[in-house]
């Protein structure tokens, strides 16, 4: 799959973005980890039935900030990619997502959430150890939790596979990847009754950083270098770096309950029909 | 927020749909008269087969009568995205929706009686867009939540969806974190909550509210799943066994508390909520 390099941002459909999301050279997690962060120590297994590489997650050093660090690894060579399950977690991925970030409420470290999944795994195990539960209960638990949750969808932010984990007081996205309740393909072959009209669904469905910020679901759309983050790693880390720093320190004037209450109201107003009021809690 | 008024269904002046005086079960084909099928609330006498409810059916099958107090009836669709797709738009077929049943979103919600206990309850109806969660819908979820919490009423969710609804897309994907959130606070509220899942229940619904439930009931041979059994069979290449995602399976697979009868769950949650009653 070849992206259509060096072209500028103007000049790109949504369609090329998600090509470019997916790109085989797009920075992955084991990327960032390397590139993006001072230290990482590795902390395995959901404490129920095993370990998940799809799911990826332990203490890390942002500069001189101490984070806990959640992600998903798609893998970068074949063998890699297929241990990896091509980045696509079982529900042991999302329940160790919450064992660490329940870890970090303990030890007070905030928690970074770099998002790169094409969905949470469609499989049989995966129904019968209750893929819809762990998304949920993340999602319900990720609601009150009382750090700073940053998230970073850094390649293809694929529906609740993506969401298990983006329950964030700041939500970012970098300029070329995509975020969607569905893959347009996906949604093409429902909608449409054509898979191959994916671009047409790509640009009804609205999945670029851009035009989620102008929904007001996300709230920063971080450059990336032009040409793509696959044209300059260092460029692509350093910005992503800065704009998690800044909004920590900015999401981090509210502490504890007054935080996961903030978080609240964040989500609660999107798609909200009219001012109707909500009780403080 | 208004007693529960007539909605469009009771306002047309067509006449009830004729009565058909034999049903065919979609499941074993047996035929049953039409009567005996109603008083049966639309359960199979043969197979034990729950065919799907509308709202205003379940309604009428749980809460005592003449006690809704309808929460948030206006609450429609939006279109946030000014979706099109290759057969129109959205607002056509979400005007559509409307006109087939009477309701302005996919699901109703209220404060009722159950046996005489207040509740909050939520009841989604798949006949609308395959009974969806968006913007409206989510919306209502969460109001209703947020008016068991205040007032300490337990809160019952019947689920009946497909998932997420496209044609909204990641405003649809967000109501999955704004409902759970809602569901957070009653669990720190300690307000009880009940998740009752029929058929179907699936993707963003299942992988939400549905879930989290203090107990998960499900009624006999529901549908619930993440993914679809095709997008599954596609992935993994194999079949799939007969009654996976089936109610009985996920009750064997530890994800649901219970499966209760249609004819019995009036009287189970009055049960089960006897012991979630403050003092």
């Amino acid at each position: 799959m070849t992206a259509p390099a060096k072209q500028t941002e103007e000049t790109l459909s949504p369609w090329d973005i998600v090509q470019i999301a997916r790109h085989e050279n797009r920075p992955l997690l084991r990327d960032y980890i390397e590139g993006m962060f001072a230290e990482f120590i590795e902390l395995h297994g959901d404490r129920n039935i095993g370990d998940d590489p799809a799911m990826v997650g332990g203490f890390a050093m942002l500069e001189e900030t101490r984070v806990m660090l959640i992600g998903m690894d798609k893998g970068k060579s074949v063998d890699d990619k297929v241990r990896c399950n091509f980045g696509m977690p079982n529900p042991e991925g999302y329940r160790k997502a919450l064992r660490l970030m329940r870890l970090a409420e303990k030890y007070r470290l905030p928690i970074v959430c770099l998002v790169d999944t094409p969905a949470a795994y469609p499989g049989k195990e995966a129904e019968e150890r209750g893929q819809a539960e762990a998304i949920a209960r993340n999602l319900t638990e990720m609601a009150a939790i009382e750090v700073p949750i940053l998230v970073v969808v850094t390649g293809e932010g694929g529906s609740g596979g993506a969401l298990g984990v983006s329950v964030g007081d700041a939500v970012m996205m970098l300029s070329n990847s995509v975020y969607s309740v569905i893959p347009p393909e996906g949604c093409a072959a429902i909608l449409w009754r054509d898979a191959e009209k994916a671009p047409e669904a790509a640009q009804a469905l609205k999945v670029t950083a851009d035009s989620l910020l102008e929904l007001g679901i996300i709230d920063e759309v971080i450059p990336e270098p032009e040409g793509g983050a696959h044209d300059d790693y260092a460029a692509t880390f350093e910005a992503t770096k800065e704009a998690l720093l800044r909004h920590l320190k900015s999401v981090s004037r509210n502490k504890g309950r007054r935080l996961a209450e903030k978080r609240f109201e964040k989500f609660v107003r999107m798609g909200k029909f009219d001012g109707r009021k909500y009780s403080k809690h | 927020m208004a007693w529960f008024r007539k909605t469009k269904e009771d306002k047309t002046t067509a006449p009830e749909p004729e009565k058909e005086l034999w049903i065919v079960c979609k499941k074993c084909k047996a035929h049953v008269f039409g009567e005996e099928w109603e008083k049966g609330l639309k359960v199979c006498p043969q197979c034990n087969f729950h065919e799907r409810l509308t709202y205003r059916e379940r309604l009428d099958i749980t809460i005592d009568e003449e006690s809704l107090m309808e929460l948030d009836a206006d609450i429609t669709t939006a279109d946030p995205l000014g979706f099109v797709d290759g057969k129109g738009s959205y607002t056509d077929k979400a005007a559509a929706a409307k006109d087939k049943t009477g309701m302005n979103e996919a699901v109703v919600t209220g404060r009722c009686k159950i046996n005489g206990i207040t509740a909050v309850v939520a009841i989604m109806d798949f006949r609308f867009l395959g009974g969806s969660l968006a913007g409206g819908t989510g919306d209502k979820i969460l109001l209703a939540s947020d008016y068991a919490l205040r007032h300490k009423f337990p809160y019952i969710i019947f689920s009946a969806s497909g998932g997420a609804r496209m044609h909204e897309g990641i405003v649809s994907l967000m109501q999955m974190a704004k409902t759970c959130a809602g569901i957070a606070r009653l669990h720190r509220g300690r307000v009880p909550y009940i998740s009752v899942l029929t058929d179907p229940t699936f993707g963003g619904v299942s992988a939400s509210y549905a879930m989290v439930g203090d107990i998960n009931i499900a009624e006999p041979g529901a549908m619930i799943g993440f993914a679809g059994r095709r997008v599954i069979e596609q992935t993994i290449k194999q079949k799939l066994p007969d009654d996976f995602q089936t109610a009985e399976y996920l009750l064997e697979h530890g994800f649901i508390d219970r499966i209760v009868e249609r004819r019995n769950m009036k009287d189970f949650l009055t049960s089960v909520l006897k012991y979630s009653r403050r003092k």
